[in-house]
């Protein structure tokens, strides 16, 4: 691995490990993460993981760019992957319908699988989640199998309900909050992704492992789940 | 304790402060006030923490009734502000009674102003700040993102019964004709050597489409040409250049990671002199060193921390 730094604001600094996403890099995102925040301290304002970089947002009033630059490569000498830190395992529920999720059809129809076939094979498999954005909670998940894999929505809704869970190319997510969106929409779960009440906020942190478990309507409801079809919404 | 009422409102008046820190790597947007200095030359004008929560006014519309009498200091854009029926100019602190109404109507010169209050405005702390960020739902007075509506009472706990005024060789120059620097990015390579020309060397349009997340450029097509990345992580001020060319600086509520590369990002100082810009102004970019531009930024963070003893009336 071969780690770069390059500048990329007044006060920011990206950390470039990978070229490529791969399930692989995790542990050694995580052991790097895990390393920067020690190394920096209280002079760390934000650390930002994505698939194959860590931007890091230091506190300029404490570290000129050279003395970051420096606190980096230390921090990261020597770095080994840290396959202790396998991240927690949830399983979502998820009611997989046409209500609510309306591109199950199209799904069906790109992969030439039954409805039924791509529900299974959405829910057997275990994701790995690469990183949170676009939204609090958000995780992008991965890697869905590539019979599933579709582009975005050609127009994007203004509305996705809080739950939707959907597809897009070969990654898999769920919507935390009713927000604009482009995925493939699947199914919603009633499960809470985003709360204040929950130790660490989001639900799922980079390094957790997925998977969607399909429930029928009763089910979803009892969960506390909210079934108002999603082109209602628009 | 001491209440303002609002009147009337816009979802353009917002509660903010330095923004969310340390909770990027959850998803959730930095926020805060898009004019940081405004905000902070208001906050000095009253002694306050240079961060503490005020109010941001972009474009006017916010009306407020003083339940006591108190003192309060504006700072930033001019949007023509009446006390009853006396104007009220930026960058001083100005005495309210019980019952007087404060507007902030439209600009005059710059597109936000910064009202604070004697130790700052009361807000639920949510993840470690009261910025809005109506998007997520986060912050402003009930913590659930809303913006300032009819009805709502603004309190705050602290006094202040002197009052200052900013001394004009200390206002800052809100107009766009100096270029805003731009700290280069890791991409910066990759554009065409005429897109570089290009980008440090036109006048960029600000379009209408702007808000709290980002403003659009128009001007020449910039190409990139290198390869499609990653997302990863977005800083403040990035400018980013989507497949159409046009730049898009992106402020304080924008996604915490973006997959669009990028020419750099504008230093903070240049960002809070973007902030007062309206769409349909003209902006050149420059280039600038990381390390000159740090250097600038500690010498001007010095010039708030220290500016008591000129603050005269």
């Amino acid at each position: 691995m071969n780690v770069r730094i390059e500048a990329v604001a007044i006060d920011c600094l990206m950390v470039r490990l990978f070229d490529a996403i791969d399930e692989s890099n995790m542990p050694w995102m995580l052991a790097a993460t895990l390393r920067l925040r020690e190394g920096f301290g209280a002079q760390l304002i934000d650390l930002v993981p994505s698939y194959t970089t860590l931007m890091v947002h230091y506190d300029l009033l404490a570290l000129n760019p050279t003395q970051a630059r420096a606190l980096i490569t230390d921090a990261l000498t020597d770095l080994e992957p840290d396959a202790s830190q396998s991240g927690r395992q949830h399983v979502l529920p998820v009611w997989y319908d046409l209500s609510v999720g309306p591109e199950l059809s199209l799904l069906s129809k790109r992969s030439g699988l039954a409805v039924d076939e791509v529900i299974r094979r959405h829910s057997q498999r275990e994701y790995q989640v690469f990183a949170l954005g676009f939204a609090p909670g958000f995780a992008f998940m991965g890697l869905v199998e590539e019979a599933l894999a579709a582009p975005r929505i050609k127009t994007p809704r203004k509305r996705v309900a809080a739950g939707s869970v959907g597809i897009a190319e070969r990654q898999t997510a769920a919507y935390p909050l009713e927000s604009p969106g482009g995925w493939n929409i699947l199914g919603r779960t009633p499960a809470k992704l985003f709360d204040r009440e929950i130790d660490g906020y989001s639900l799922m942190q980079p390094g957790d492992t997925v998977r969607f478990a399909a429930v029928d309507h009763a089910e979803f409801i009892r969960l506390g789940g909210d079934d108002t079809p999603l082109e209602g919404l628009a | 304790m001491s209440v303002l009422t609002v009147k009337s409102s816009t979802p353009l008046c917002l509660l903010q402060d330095a923004g969310r820190f340390g909770v990027r790597h959850l998803g959730v947007t930095q926020g805060g006030a898009l004019d940081w200095v405004s905000m902070s030359w208001a906050n000095r004008l009253l002694n306050n923490p240079l961060d503490a929560a005020v109010i941001e006014v972009t474009l006017g519309g916010l009306n407020l009734v003083a339940e006591a009498d108190c003192c309060l200091a504006l700072a930033g854009a001019d949007l023509g502000a009446m006390l009853d029926d006396r104007p009220i100019a930026p960058w001083r602190s100005f005495f309210i009674r019980k019952g007087q109404q404060l507007r902030l109507i439209r600009p005059v010169s710059g597109a936000r102003a910064y009202l604070a209050a004697p130790g700052g405005f009361a807000a639920v702390d949510v993840l470690g700040s009261c910025a809005t960020v109506s998007r997520e739902g986060l912050g402003g007075l009930e913590g659930n993102g809303k913006a300032l509506a009819e009805g709502d009472r603004l309190t705050y706990s602290g006094a202040s019964f002197e009052l200052h005024a900013l001394p004009a060789h200390r206002i800052p120059d809100i107009s766009c004709w100096r270029p805003l620097d731009v700290v280069m990015g890791a991409q910066i390579g990759q554009f065409s050597g005429v897109s570089l020309f290009d980008a440090f060397n036109s006048d960029w349009t600000l379009d209408s489409r702007a808000d709290r997340m980002g403003m659009r450029l128009l001007g020449p097509e910039l190409i990139y040409q290198g390869k499609p990345m990653i997302s990863e992580g977005i800083p403040l001020g990035a400018i980013q250049v989507p497949p159409d060319g046009q730049p898009i600086i992106l402020l304080n509520d924008r996604q915490t990671i973006g997959g669009y590369p990028r020419l750099g990002a504008l230093t903070p100082l240049s960002l809070a002199r973007l902030a007062q810009q309206l769409p349909g102004s003209v902006v050149r970019m420059k280039a600038v060193v990381q390390d000159v531009a740090h250097r600038e930024q500690l010498g001007f963070m010095r010039t708030l921390q220290h500016t008591t003893q000129d603050l005269t009336l």
